[in-house]
């Protein structure tokens, strides 16, 4: 990890790491970079977001898709764990909700591969500081 | 890659699938095919948009449009106008209220923009495990800030200004906390995160902890800078190993990167961080209670004043905040306080976090400005009560509030409002009860809790709770009488007035707040012996229908007291004199002939 | 020198001798032993030069410190009102059933104890239960069924 010695230090990562995401984002290659998150607080691991996360690896591996796989904290839909959050490029972020292994499938197939939607999309009722500072 | 032009989000949450979002579907699908469009357009259901007033919900997306009161028959008009012809179907379009406008995208619905999220910022975005992550969206900037271009004063300065005040129920204005902690003169000082949520019904600060650990550490850092300490603890219940387990991650990274420890960005000020476990005690959320577990004692609290912020762990100055409080910090700092004191009511600054449980469809966490109503945060966002039924109450702050009812439906959240109906903020705690929950059962259930969680010390909570119990069950048995309504107030008021900390000051709120709000059901119990609601089960009488009935005999066969009696293929009866309303019957009778009265 | 003095030396070595350690290796005890046991706690006294009276009433406030030997696994059934609305009643009854103890007590084979506790913070998931640290939620008989089972599989095959 590198240190942070300034303020400048701070800074310039903080810029570093922005860049990064951006590109991605905006990536020249549509078949690459797709972003998942796995929402894994204690809410979604008990409901078994552990082992949907640990299929989605593998399988988009197995098929080859470029994907970055995450984990993050509560998405706060806990009423529909285990939730994924799919951006594909060039794409607006989608929630998914009751994600057992057979869904995730699903969604690897219809969504992932061929931009089709599943049932079970959770719409996001909320804005955070961050997108507000943005409009 | 994408085949799909357009999407059709049809809302599938339990409400507007009761009102025929199925078969809203299946119109809108027919209609598509009809129109060739198959290849273009695609349906989608989706989990509650908790609109639930307004469903059937329908969105179209890229556009954004959102149709309120989707029928069936409205499905070809929808596909026809909107999707092949691209004109949108204005009879259908959510109409504001208030400016009496309809409204074409959502994004600019009232509705969107009642939850704001400042202290989960950062959940469900990043890896709480990778600080890189947090680094990216402004982490660490905020103490940046602080270290290198405030002075102390400055800094407490900006949060006085904000308004925050204390998120784990109390309500202290935060800036004025510190500048008091920052005032007393000592070689040593401590800044405490009290992570001890044991609110029932409460797991914000879990959330916050599992999902972004670095924004707590931040705000303890820039508290430690502002108060004159180098010394952070942080005082989180066994209960969470998750949350154990990220801020472990978390401080580790932390240091790796040089942002907690000694001269942090080079500006000479040393700060970190330690962990301390509970072991199972409620009443270590307490702040004095806490700091006496840290030094190793039973957790008893102790008179204030003396303060934690002049006497406080091993004696020197200690400022104890909650984690919700802390993740609103970093935030203030980088946006200023004139944003964030914007936000909310008049006397209660920002938002507030709640988790919204019980039986309400959407459980889960949410964050609105204070000032939202009650009406709002359950029918608007919670989806609504659970399988159609009736809302009765809501409790609210766990077992020192009290419970709100629909009369108290439009009043908006504040710390202020919330005491003046009897209950209190708490920490956050909402459970949404229906027309099935039994009040008095419930005062007895928190009860139970601040009975079992009470330290002990002074005798109002000790004995005091206690005989409250005790009356409670006995009118949940059907033995209570109207002199123990009045014995119930007295000793509740009684206890309120002389107990020690604020756990027994508040433990009597649930009962006096259920006997305002509910009062025939208390006397339903006493002088009747009958349980409206129908939950205290030794008032219940377990009753056979006779029509229903057909004799298969499985009943008397599991009833372990031989209360049923009848012969093969007649009628069976329970002697209810004999029946211990076990229930095992009810669960065994496959005709639906057994019930509960 | 014996085990439990051996154990008591360790841990205070690792947290320390003062009156703030003492919590940290009551934790660290119970860890290691499942519960404080006499013995442990007169070592403790002792190593940290404090009354054992001191040491008692400190075990013995928290609810997480087992005083009482338990068993391998100690399963923690919460009993909180949102719980309670989401059926944990029938849990515990199936509970008792499988493992043909009532609550409070321990299995013979000393492998499962049952203990109620409060609110462990999974209220929009209930019935939620603890075993040892690994949280249990949205629990149902035949879940909870399929939990023991595995368990007991997992003692056998260790065995």
């Amino acid at each position: 990890m590198t240190k942070v010695k300034s303020l400048d230090d701070l800074r310039k990562m903080r810029d570093d790491l922005q860049s990064k995401v951006n590109l991605r984002e905006k990536s020249d290659h549509p078949e690459k970079m797709v972003q998942i998150k796995v929402s894994m607080a204690t809410c979604g691991i008990a409901s078994g977001a552990k082992e949907t996360m640990n299929f989605l690896i593998e399988e988009l591996d197995a098929q080859a898709i470029d994907t970055v796989v995450t984990q993050t904290g509560c998405m706060g839909y806990c009423y529909a764990e285990p939730t994924i959050e799919v951006t594909l490029p060039g794409e607006k972020p989608v929630v998914f909700g009751h994600v057992d292994l057979k869904k995730a499938a699903e969604i690897v197939e219809k969504y992932i591969k061929n931009g089709e939607l599943v049932d079970g999309i959770i719409p996001v009722n909320y804005e955070t500081v961050d997108e507000k500072n943005n409009e | 890659m994408a085949k799909y032009n357009s999407h059709i989000l049809v809302c599938g949450g339990t409400g507007c699938r009761a009102s025929q979002g199925e078969e809203i579907v299946e119109n809108l699908t027919r209609a598509i095919e009809e129109n060739g469009i198959e290849n273009e357009v695609q349906v989608v259901r989706t989990g509650c948009f908790g609109f639930c007033e307004k469903g059937p919900v329908v969105k179209i997306i890229p556009d954004n449009t959102f149709y309120v009161h989707v029928s069936p028959d409205d499905a070809s008009e929808i596909i026809a106008e909107h999707l092949v012809k691209g004109r949108k179907v204005n009879r259908l379009l959510f109409v504001d209220p208030e400016t009496q406008q309809a409204v074409s995208e959502s994004k600019d619905m009232g509705f969107y923009k009642k939850q704001l999220r400042i202290a989960l910022r950062n959940c469900g975005f990043i890896n709480p495990e990778n600080i890189e992550e947090y680094i990216a969206r402004d982490g660490y900037a905020a103490l940046g800030k602080a270290l290198t271009s405030m002075t102390p004063e400055e800094v407490i300065k900006e949060i006085m200004d904000s308004g925050l005040r204390g998120r784990g129920g109390g309500g202290f204005p935060t800036g004025l906390k510190w500048d008091l902690t920052r005032k007393v003169e000592s070689d040593v000082k401590y800044v405490v995160c009290n992570a001890d949520e044991g609110d029932p019904g409460a797991f914000m600060d879990r959330s916050i902890l599992e999902g972004d650990p670095h924004s707590v550490l931040e705000a303890m850092a820039i508290n430690g800078y502002c108060t004159g300490a180098s010394n952070g603890l942080i005082y989180i219940r066994a209960e969470y190993p998750l949350a154990i387990q990220r801020l472990k991650i978390a401080i580790d990274q932390a240091r790796e990167s040089g942002l907690l420890g000694k001269d942090i960005f080079g500006t000479g000020f040393d700060f970190d961080v330690e962990m301390r476990y509970g072991a199972g005690a409620f009443v270590c959320g307490e702040e004095t209670s806490l700091i006496h577990s840290m030094e190793g004692l039973r957790g008893e609290p102790t008179v204030k004043p003396p303060f934690p912020s002049e006497k406080g762990y091993k004696g020197k100055p200690t400022n104890v905040n909650n984690v919700e409080t802390y993740a609103n910090i970093p935030v203030i700092l980088l946006k200023g306080s004139e944003w964030f004191s914007r936000i909310g009511s008049e006397k209660s600054k920002g938002t507030k976090v709640f988790a919204l449980a019980g039986k309400v469809n959407n459980v889960g966490l949410i964050e609105v400005p204070m000032g939202t109503t009650l009406r709002e945060v359950i029918f608007d966002i919670g989806g609504g009560i659970k399988d159609g039924k009736k809302f009765k109450a809501v409790q609210t702050g766990g077992p020192s509030g009290g419970c709100l009812t629909e009369k108290h439906l439009d009043i908006p959240i504040d710390y202020d409002n919330l005491l003046q109906c009897g209950s209190m903020m708490g920490s956050g705690g909402m459970i949404v009860m229906d027309e099935d929950d039994c009040m008095v059962s419930m005062a007895k259930f928190y009860l139970d809790f601040t009975v079992e969680e009470s330290c002990g010390k002074c005798a109002p909570c000790r004995i005091g709770n206690k005989r409250l119990y005790e009356m409670l069950d006995k009118i949940t048995k059907g033995n209570g009488t109207e002199e123990d309504l009045a014995r119930l107030r007295n000793l509740s008021n009684v206890i309120k007035d002389t107990s020690l900390c604020g756990l027994g000051q508040t433990s009597p709120n649930p009962v006096l707040s259920t006997m305002e709000n509910f009062p025939e059901e208390y006397l339903a119990h006493v002088k009747d012996g009958k349980c409206p609601a129908g939950q205290c089960r030794s008032l219940m009488e377990y009753v056979i229908d006779e029509d229903k009935c057909v004799g298969c005999t499985l009943c008397s066969r599991v009833c372990p007291v031989d209360a049923i009696s009848g012969d093969k293929k007649m009628p069976h009866v329970i002697d209810v004199s004999v029946c211990i309303k076990c229930g095992a019957c009810m669960e065994k009778c496959k005709f639906g002939a057994i019930s509960v009265q | 020198m014996s085990e439990v003095k051996q154990m008591v030396k360790e841990l205070a070595n690792q947290y320390g001798r003062s009156n703030e350690s003492l919590l940290p290796i009551l934790q660290g005890i119970v860890t290691k032993e499942l519960h404080i046991s006499e013995e442990a706690m007169i070592e403790v006294a002792r190593e940290l030069d404090m009354s054992a009276a001191q040491v008692y009433g400190t075990a013995t406030f928290y609810s997480f410190l087992d005083t009482r030997p338990t068993g391998k696994y100690v399963i923690r059934v919460c009993k909180t009102i949102t719980c309670m609305m989401h059926g944990k009643n029938q849990i515990i009854r199936e509970l008792e059933n499988l493992l043909k103890i009532r609550l409070g007590e321990t299995t013979h084979d000393g492998v499962f104890t049952l203990l109620e506790t409060n609110c462990l913070g999974q209220c929009h998931k209930g019935p939620a239960m603890l075993i040892n640290e690994l949280p249990f939620t949205e629990l149902t008989p035949e879940k909870v069924r399929k939990i023991i089972i595995e368990y007991r599989n997992r003692e056998i095959s260790a065995n």
